[in-house]
Order: C-alpha cells, then sequence, then structure tokens
C-alpha cells in the first residue's frame, strides 16, 4: 500500500482461464444473468438487452467480441455493468471474482503480436501475486464506430 | 453564493419576459401610439435589467438599462416613436435572445457585444431629444444629420439662466462647403466671428475635435446671445465656404426635462465620442452581423449545459401527490393481503388501475405546454420575412393554448419554420401578382392547432399560389426521377409526395429563403421521426394547406403486441389499420416482392420475421396479417401471433444501439421482459 493514491483498482473476472480486468471507476454494479431480448439486426457480439431496474440496457458478449469459443451460460455467468463515455452497457462475463488493485510499474504494455484475437482491446498487462491480468479499453471493446459500420 | 441553482429560473422567467416582449413590440409595430404597450416593454426591461444584474450577468443588465431610457423617454413623451424605433427595439430583443440562448447552452452570456446597439439606443435618445429643444434643426438626414449633442448640466444651466435673463439662446446648423479644404479654420473664423458678441456654450462636435478636423463640413453650436436669429445668420452667411446656416431657437420646457437632461448624461457621455462611427453604421442589419457570432460561438462546445425544464401549474402537481397518496394507500391495502378475500382483491385491483390510469393522465399534463412556446416566434418571423421578400402578409394563428408534450415543443420548431418559409417565398405571391389574380394585396397565412382525439393537428394555411403540380412533374421528369410516361399517369397525391423528396425543389431558382429543396423533405423525416404525418392539399392559384398531424406524447402509446416464434413486438396502434387473416395462396409475388390482394388493392407484403432475423416457421395455411399505414402508403406484415392490445411505455435502446434498422425503442412488459417497439415508417 505504499503506493496509495496511483494505485488503480480494477475488477477481475475470468474468460477461458484468463483474468481480465476493468478499471473499477467505469463499473457500476455486476448482476447475475437474467433474461435477454434479442435485438435483430445488431453486431453478433450484442447478446439483447436486459431489464436492469427498469432501465433497457444492452449486453455485449466478451466471448463473442474477443472471439473465444462458445460456451453455455452458467450460475457463474455474471455481467459487468459499465459506463463508458456516458453510454451504460453490460458485458457478459464467464465468472467475476475480485477487486485488486495494482500499481502502475506492475502493468507492462500490451504484447504487439498480431495474432491475438483480442487485439486491439489491451490497454496493457496487469501483474499481481504470480497472476497475469489482461487490462481492457473498453472504449475499444464497446466501439461505436464498429456499431455503425455493421448497421 | 452559488448562484447556479438559481439559473434555471433565471432562464426559465427569462426567456418568458422575452416571449411578452416580443409580443408587445409586434403590437406596438401596429399601435405605435400605445403608451400601455410602452409601459409594458418598459417594466419588461426593467425586470430583466433587474435579474440578470442579480446574476451578474452584466451584459443584458447594462442593454436593458439603455433600453429602459429609451422606453422612459418615450413614455414621457419626450421622444416621438418612429419605426426606426421599433426596429432598433428588435434588434435589442434579439440580442437578448442570443444572450439567454447563450446562458441556456453555456451558462455564460457569450461574446457578443452589445455596445453598438447602446449607442444606437443613446444616439436615438438624443436625436429625439434634439428634435425637442429645437424642433426645426435638422435631425433625421442621413447624410448630415445632427445625430445627438448633449447639453450637460452646466450648460443646461446656463440656458435656463441666459433666458431667465432674457437672452437668446440658439442652436446652429453649420454647414461647410464639401469644397473646403481648411475646415478647422474656417470653423475658427465661425467660432471668432460668433463669440464677438456672443457666448458659445456647447459644440457638437466637442471644440477640440473641430480644431483637429474631426468632423464631416457641418458642427452644430449653441450659443447665447443678444443679436436676432437673422443678424446671426447673415453673419454667418458672409463668411466664404459656408453654404447653409440652420438657426433655431434652444428651447428648454421646464425644469424636469433639465433633471431628465442631467440623469441621461451620465450613463451616456462616454458615448459622444463614438458618433460618428454609431453615424455612419445606423443602417446596418444587426441581426445579420450577429448571426455569424452566433454561429462561431456555437462552434465553442457547451460546458455548463442546462437540463429541460417545465414550469408546472401547481394544481397539476398537487394532483399529482393526490395520486401517488391513493396509491400508498392500495398498497398498504395489499401488503394487508392475508384480509382481502379474493372479490376484495378484485376491488383492489380495479382501484389500482384507475388510479395509474389518473396517474398516467396527470403525469402526461405535468408534461404539457402550450404550442404557444412554438408559434410565438413567428409573427416576428413572418414580420421580417415579409420585409424582406417585399410581400404583405398577415399571420393569424388560433389554437395557440393546445397542449402538446414538451418533447413534441422542441422537435416541431424547426419543420414549422421551414413550411412557415416556404408558404412565404413560393406561396403567396407580391402583392401587384396578387391584384393581377383578383386577390386581396395583403397575403394571409393562417396557422392553427387543434387536438383532434390522441393527435394534435397543426394547420399551415396560405392563399397564396398553391403548387402547381404540372409543374412538379415537369421538374421530376427533368431530374430523371419519372419517365415522362410515369409522369402523365401520376395522381395529384402522388406529384406531391414528390416534393418530400431530397434535393427536390420547384424553386427556378435558389433564394436566401428556401428553394435549395433541402426543406420539405426535412420538414418530412423530422415529423415522422416523432411519428407524426405531413399532409398537403393544394389547389393551384388558390393556396395550400399542410397538416401535420402529431400524438400527444411520445413517452406512453397502446401497442398491438405480437409474436414472431418466441419474440414478443410492439407495434404502435396509431399505425395500424386492421388486422386480417390471409390464405397461403392469395400471396403473389411480383418482380420478387410479395404482394396480396386486399380490398381489390394491390397490398405489399413484409414478412417480419425474415427482417428480424428469425427463422421462417412451418408453413401455416392462415397468416396474420397486420396492416399498417405510412401515410397514404399501406402495407401487410405477417406475425406469427397476435397478443393483445396495451398500453406500453416507450424507452429509448440507448446510445449505443441507436440507428438499429426497423426499431423504435423497446417497452418493458408486465413481466418484466423487454419487448422491442417496430418502427413501421421504416419498413417499408
Amino acid at each position: 500500500m505504499d503506493n496509495f493514491n496511483t494505485n488503480t483498482k480494477y475488477v477481475v473476472f475470468k474468460m477461458n482461464n484468463e483474468h481480465y480486468g476493468i478499471d473499477i471507476a467505469n463499473v457500476k454494479s455486476i448482476e447475475r444473468i437474467q433474461s435477454f431480448t434479442r435485438v435483430p439486426n445488431s453486431p453478433i457480439y450484442v447478446k439483447g438487452v436486459i431489464n436492469l431496474r427498469g432501465e433497457v440496457v444492452p449486453i455485449i458478449d466478451l466471448r463473442l467480441r474477443f472471439q473465444l469459443p462458445y460456451k453455455e451460460l452458467d450460475s457463474n455467468s455474471r455481467i459487468i455493468i459499465v459506463f463508458v463515455n456516458d453510454i451504460e452497457i453490460g458485458l457478459l462475463v464467464d465468472s467475476s471474482s475480485e477487486v485488486i488493485e495494482i500499481s502502475p510499474q506492475d502493468i507492462d504494455n500490451p504484447p504487439t503480436i498480431k495474432d491475438s484475437s483480442t487485439e486491439g482491446f489491451i490497454k496493457g498487462i496487469g501483474k499481481k501475486d504470480e497472476k497475469l491480468i489482461i487490462l481492457i479499453d473498453l472504449e475499444k471493446v464497446i466501439g461505436l464506430k464498429e456499431i455503425e459500420q455493421a448497421s | 453564493m452559488d448562484i447556479n441553482q438559481y439559473l434555471d429560473m433565471f432562464i426559465e422567467e427569462s426567456k418568458e419576459h422575452l416571449q411578452f416582449m416580443n409580443e408587445h413590440l409586434l403590437s406596438l409595430e401596429k399601435n405605435p401610439e400605445d403608451k400601455d404597450l410602452i409601459n409594458e416593454i418598459f417594466r419588461i426591461a426593467h425586470t430583466l435589467k433587474g435579474m440578470s444584474g442579480t446574476m451578474g450577468f452584466v451584459k443584458i443588465s447594462n442593454l436593458t438599462h439603455e433600453m429602459e431610457n429609451l422606453l422612459d423617454a418615450i413614455r414621457s413623451n419626450e421622444i416621438e416613436i418612429c419605426s426606426e424605433i421599433v426596429d432598433l427595439l428588435f434588434s435589442c430583443f434579439d440580442m437578448l435572445d442570443m444572450y439567454i440562448n447563450n446562458i441556456i447552452n453555456t451558462g455564460q452570456e457569450g461574446e457578443q457585444d452589445s455596445s453598438k446597439l447602446i449607442q444606437q439606443l443613446n444616439s436615438m435618445l438624443n436625436k429625439g431629444k434634439n428634435s425637442f429643444s429645437s424642433e426645426n434643426l435638422i435631425i433625421n438626414n442621413s447624410n448630415n444629420g445632427v445625430k445627438k449633442y448633449k447639453f450637460d448640466e452646466h450648460v443646461a444651466k446656463a440656458i435656463i439662466e441666459a433666458k431667465s435673463k432674457g437672452l437668446n439662446v440658439y442652436s446652429l446648423l453649420i454647414k461647410l462647403s464639401e469644397n473646403c479644404i481648411l475646415k478647422s479654420a474656417r470653423a475658427f473664423i465661425v467660432f471668432n466671428t460668433l463669440e464677438a458678441y456672443s457666448d458659445i456654450i456647447h459644440s457638437y462636435p466637442s471644440a477640440e475635435d473641430i480644431e483637429d478636423e474631426k468632423f464631416n463640413y457641418e458642427f452644430v453650436l449653441t450659443l447665447i446671445t443678444k443679436k436676432t436669429k437673422d443678424e446671426v445668420k447673415k453673419d454667418m452667411l458672409n463668411i466664404s465656404e459656408i453654404v447653409d446656416v440652420k438657426i433655431e431657437d434652444v428651447v428648454i420646457e421646464n425644469t424636469d426635462s433639465l433633471e431628465k437632461i442631467e440623469l441621461d448624461n451620465t450613463n451616456t457621455d462616454a458615448n459622444i465620442d463614438d458618433i460618428n462611427e454609431a453615424q455612419d453604421t445606423n443602417d446596418i442589419h444587426p441581426v445579420s452581423n450577429l448571426n455569424k457570432e452566433e454561429a462561431a460561438n456555437e462552434k465553442k462546445k457547451a460546458s455548463n449545459v442546462i437540463g429541460k425544464t417545465v414550469r408546472v401549474d401547481i394544481d397539476r402537481l398537487d394532483n399529482l401527490m393526490n395520486l401517488v397518496s391513493e396509491l400508498i394507500i392500495i398498497k398498504t391495502r395489499l401488503e394487508d393481503g392475508g384480509y382481502i378475500e379474493r372479490n376484495n382483491l378484485n376491488e383492489a385491483i380495479e382501484y389500482l388501475e384507475r388510479i395509474t390510469t389518473s396517474l398516467h393522465d396527470a403525469v402526461m399534463k405535468v408534461r404539457m405546454v402550450p404550442i404557444e412556446r412554438v408559434f410565438n416566434r413567428f409573427p416576428r418571423m413572418v414580420r421580417d420575412l415579409a420585409k424582406e421578400l417585399g410581400k404583405e402578409v398577415e399571420l393569424e394563428m388560433s389554437g395557440e393554448e393546445t397542449e402538446v408534450d414538451r418533447t413534441i415543443i422542441d422537435e416541431i420548431g424547426d419543420p414549422l419554420v421551414h413550411l412557415i418559409r416556404n408558404s412565404l417565398d413560393h406561396g403567396i405571391e407580391s402583392p401587384e401578382v396578387r391584384v393581377s389574380r383578383g386577390k386581396l394585396p395583403v397575403g394571409k397565412i393562417k396557422l392553427k392547432a387543434y387536438p383532434d382525439g390522441n393527435n394534435v393537428v397543426i394547420e399551415l394555411e396560405d392563399d397564396g399560389s398553391g403548387i402547381d403540380i404540372e409543374k412538379v412533374k415537369r421538374k421530376a421528369v427533368e431530374k430523371g426521377i419519372l419517365t415522362q410516361a410515369e409522369a402523365s399517369e401520376l395522381s395529384d397525391n402522388e406529384a406531391i409526395e414528390l416534393l418530400f423528396r431530397p434535393g427536390f425543389s420547384t424553386a427556378d431558382s435558389v433564394s436566401d429563403v428556401s428553394g435549395r429543396g433541402v426543406g420539405l423533405d426535412v420538414v418530412k423525416s423530422k415529423i415522422e421521426s416523432i411519428n407524426g404525418i405531413v399532409e398537403v392539399e393544394t389547389s393551384h392559384y388558390k393556396g395550400s394547406k399542410f397538416s401535420i398531424r402529431l400524438p400527444l406524447t411520445l413517452a406512453i402509446i397502446q401497442a398491438l403486441l405480437i409474436n414472431i416464434k418466441e419474440e414478443t413486438y410492439a407495434i404502435p396502434l396509431s399505425s395500424i389499420k386492421e388486422i386480417a387473416t390471409i390464405h397461403n395462396s392469395e400471396i403473389r409475388k411480383i418482380q420478387n416482392q410479395e404482394v396480396v390482394l386486399f380490398r381489390n388493392n394491390t397490398l405489399p407484403i413484409i414478412r417480419l420475421n425474415r427482417i428480424l432475423g428469425v427463422m421462417d416457421s412451418d408453413e401455416n395455411e392462415e397468416n396474420t396479417l397486420v396492416v399498417v399505414k405510412k401515410g397514404e402508403k399501406e402495407a401487410g406484415l405477417i406475425v406469427d401471433k397476435l397478443i393483445g392490445q396495451q398500453e406500453i411505455v416507450i424507452k429509448s435502446l440507448g446510445k449505443y444501439l441507436q440507428g438499429i434498422p426497423y426499431l423504435a425503442g423497446a417497452t418493458i412488459l408486465g413481466n418484466g421482459q423487454i419487448s422491442l417497439i417496430l418502427d413501421v415508417n421504416s419498413l417499408f
């Protein structure tokens, strides 16, 4: 805790046995799975919309977004509701585990190898207790521009 | 003190005051003699000054202060009102309106400078005063006018003193020949000559400026002398290169006006130096200048944006409060569920239903604003435009009190502006043409709003030239939209539809006002985006009528819920014409488009499941067909199952999913599920 002021807290979740992290400042809440309403003609990775206490919130299936293999929803599946650029959106993930603090010096630049399916979505790689945590760039994941192209 | 919390209130109130000011200015133009109007405008300016002063909006308070001065002079009969003054007041109004808009957008007044207007106000004030003190002096000659000159306290006292001693006080307007090379030398001679037998108590421009040649061939002197006017005049004309001398008695009516002069002086002295500039620019149109600035200003991104507000009648809120308390009562009643027998429960539910319906009504009413808010800017607009176009137009408005949802109010303004501009530019003919067509020279535009069931209708009718349908067809052929053969088969209504196409204009030339062909399609798409329809009736040479039909509110609508496979969708009831069952064999294919002969019309068929990416269901013999309409057009939507009619609350799909085709939003059903609302207008 020596770098208290500069450390950033991350919400860590799991997908395909990898750990991912989102800056906690963007996270509004973590929800259990509920029924989705499919939105026709939306991008493939948009799972649908949910009724979040009276609000209609679109959900992105992160597995599809990162082109990971399909997996059935189960009791561990979670929706992380995030706020990016005034847009409220849910991310469907395999499971969410914890909130951790990572100091800036423990964050490496993302790998530059081009073959990764998550290419471009990664902001950095955080290291904590022997674990590697992929810190994702929410703005890119949500990618408003791609939406426009897709529609 | 944090004034931001009062900002909303300030804005609402200022807008209201400005609205009144606009109305009063317009009536003032018609009845310039009406002192009550002047009083009213004065009061508004005064209130605005006070309000803006409190909020620290210096520019508004300065400008209103100067307006007050002028208005005060008018109401105390010191200045005669003329069209120039009214125009100037309008310019001031525009400036104030812009300041308020800047405040709404950014929380700041903005950079626009009102010093020119203030100058004009002052010069108007002084000009008026001049004409009062020396009536025959040329005051309104734009080439050389004695725009303004002012007596300060000492001068005024000197005049009164001199008068009491029986001396003469004259104002001289001396005009030098335009060939005069050494103006200041000539002026020096004038001064010398006069000083031999009189006391020059005031000069405009100031003596220093005259010495420095800072004047255009003429200057005004005020002097005290024993000589008569004629003697002085003769003396003056004896000096060479002086082409004209006008001489008048200076009259000061009473001490009241002296006080007045003293008072005004404190505010306006500083502006005297700017007179020459003001003189040159006296005829500018401040509005056009401001527009540029406004545009530049819009680029500066809003930093402190203020939310939309609605002013609500307290009675409506009380009503809302009552309903909510009833809701709480029924809730407690349901909580005591154990006591409630079966039929009591039904009763409670009925009661609840009644309350929610009333609550819905009450909330809707809270959101409603009179359409006046949109209409009130039109008289001014029509007046300005008509002047610009050299036409005579009378705008008749009715039904301003009709109430519409706030969200609609915000959307409807621009389309109406387009339509009115259109009417003025293309519709109403010039007075000569009108007379030659046997009409009154003054054109008439009627703007009418009235509620009609769950809709509000706005009609814009003009008695102008109407739409020349043949010309529309000809243009369409010219532009290659239609072939000659198609054009000749086109019905009148279909031809009018062409007008709503992007880029279509029948105007032979593009004017500032309209003719670029961007108007009507924008109008149509805007109105359709708020679930409205536009209809046109026209008859050539007689006029045209645009009717806009709008839903009362956007938030809650009646909808038909349908199933496509497992998914539930809502179709707004307003666009449904009827529901029918058709047999598979009735569906035919024409050029890849499935159609069905329905009530002797070919009705295009849309298989909703295909559009919405749902697999085709097993072939049914019978299909349920929902016939929907969009304006004149109709189509049949094939759905799997009808669920029923329901009142739904429209929720936006949010920024992220905006632009997804065929969807108008979402709604939450009784079971908590989300159902998507189909946008019928985009389906065909």
